[in-house]
């Protein structure tokens, strides 16, 4: 998997009702990230809670799914 | 093209319903229809159903058979149409296009979602599948994170604040509680819409439509034959049908639904109206932020003045432009699949005026609004007095 680098939250919200296969998760924060390029993708922000705006470091894929962590 | 009328409508209350089965709910909605445009189920020439998740809710499939048989129409097509929310408007606009284009002249159309037989999470799962599986779902998102991230975004651009969210609500509460076919009949305050459990933030449990049971069906014929069925026929002036990407991720602007806006320019072309000629509405407040997108797609009010017109009133049962006077998704129910007809059900009974102590008074031409997910499939039905 690659490194998706650096990006900026497009949108984000904190999930506390979630689907079947994420109940142990909530509450989780998701999020759509623009990477740089412009291409947008959707994940969620490990750690420090980011708004719109926040710049964001991707950190690594887990089951495919695509995390990232608020530059600080 | 040849003129098309509704000439008979037909509702299940909406609500949970632990001894009712889909089916049952269907066939009641057919028939009530079939009463109230006094044909018999032999003069039915073809059955189009909206159902999203049967097989998923309850397991069955082959619906429209299983259904339109159990109603008495027999050896006729029956198809079954799947469009996430907006399963049944796009089974209207089939139908529609079929008897405008002279292909039947007695059609009917239902729409049926049997949920509440699932606990919540799989009921959040079984909706979810109506994203992209492989990428937004599959990070987390739910319908309401999605709509919620639309609101976070809109609240971003346009300052459209948490207090005109709640008011979309309180104000579809206080419509709902005067239908007696809601399934929250239940009329809220501002602080308890802004106090609401979180659901996904900004989003309350207010701020979202309920899980529901229920199933709705109209009779459509040519508007030549309408006088056979019914003395207070409403022409379908316009009806359109769009599309747009599924997953959120893909959309340039998230604050706008693209697909709302090209159906509606179709519709109000067909139609040959504006949209400040609408006098009402009935709109796809799945969330409350997609009402007031909604009645900015649809050119109510300029782009970013959601927000504010609804706090203001603008779409109150006695304000300027009545937005679901039936109580919308939000109080009236959200039996996804039964939505879209639903709605024209809601309309038809404004123009015909029997809708009571929910009656508004310009009632001339009415528009129904169905969008399935979060915007991929729009359909605009615009209805109009005979």
């Amino acid at each position: 998997m690659k490194d998706l680098g650096a990006g900026t939250i497009y949108t984000e919200t904190v999930v506390y009702s979630p689907p079947e296969a994420y109940v142990n998760d909530v509450p989780y924060q998701l999020a759509i990230i623009e990477l740089s390029g412009g291409h947008r993708v959707t994940g969620r922000v490990a750690g420090e809670r980011a708004q719109i705006g926040d710049r964001v470091q991707f950190a690594e894929f887990r089951n495919n799914v695509p995390f990232f962590k608020k530059q600080s | 093209m040849r003129a098309v009328a509704v000439v008979g409508i037909g509702k299940t209350a909406f609500g949970a319903f632990p001894d009712r089965d889909l089916r049952s709910l269907a066939v009641e909605a057919g028939q009530k229809a079939l009463e109230n445009g006094r044909a018999q189920a032999s003069q039915v020439e073809a059955f189009y159903l909206g159902n999203f998740a049967g097989p998923s809710f309850v397991g069955q499939n082959h619906l429209a058979p299983y259904i339109s048989s159990a109603i008495g129409i027999n050896g006729v097509p029956a198809t079954r149409f799947e469009a996430a929310c907006a399963s049944s408007g796009s089974a209207f606009f089939h139908a529609a296009s079929a008897v405008a284009a002279g292909l039947y002249d007695v059609v009917l159309v239902g729409g049926v979602e049997k949920m509440t037989s699932q606990p919540t999470p799989k009921v959040t799962e079984i909706l979810a599948g109506a994203g992209d599986l492989c990428g937004e779902v599959r990070a987390g998102a739910t319908f309401p994170a999605l709509f919620a991230m639309i609101a976070r975004r809109h609240m971003y651009q346009y300052g459209t604040t948490r207090e005109q969210l709640a008011s979309v609500a309180v104000k579809n509460h206080q419509n709902g509680a005067k239908n007696p076919l809601a399934h929250m009949r239940k009329v809220i305050t501002m602080e308890q819409a802004l106090a609401g459990k979180p659901i996904a933030e900004p989003l309350t449990v207010y701020d979202c439509s309920l899980i529901s049971d229920g199933a709705a069906a109209v009779l459509i014929v040519p508007l030549e034959r309408a006088a056979e069925f019914t003395d207070k026929p409403v022409r379908v002036l316009g009806v359109a049908q769009t599309s747009d990407n599924v997953a959120l991720d893909e959309k340039d602007d998230i604050t706008t639904f693209r697909a709302v806006k090209t159906s509606a320019e179709k519709a109000y072309k067909m139609a040959g109206v504006q949209a400040s000629d609408i006098q009402f509405a009935e709109v796809h407040d799945c969330f409350t932020i997609a009402e007031i997108i909604a009645i900015e797609d649809l050119g109510f009010v300029p782009k970013g003045q959601g927000g504010p017109y609804s706090l203001a009133g603008g779409t109150c049962l006695n304000g300027e432009r009545p937005v679901n006077a039936s109580g919308g998704l939000k109080s009236k129910g959200h039996p996804v699949g039964a939505t879209g007809v639903g709605q024209i059900c809601d309309v038809v009974e404004q123009i015909r005026g029997q809708a009571n102590e929910r009656q508004v008074k310009r009632n001339t031409l009415g528009l129904a609004q169905n969008l399935g997910g979060s915007g991929a499939t729009s359909v605009i039905t615009i209805l109009g007095a005979a």
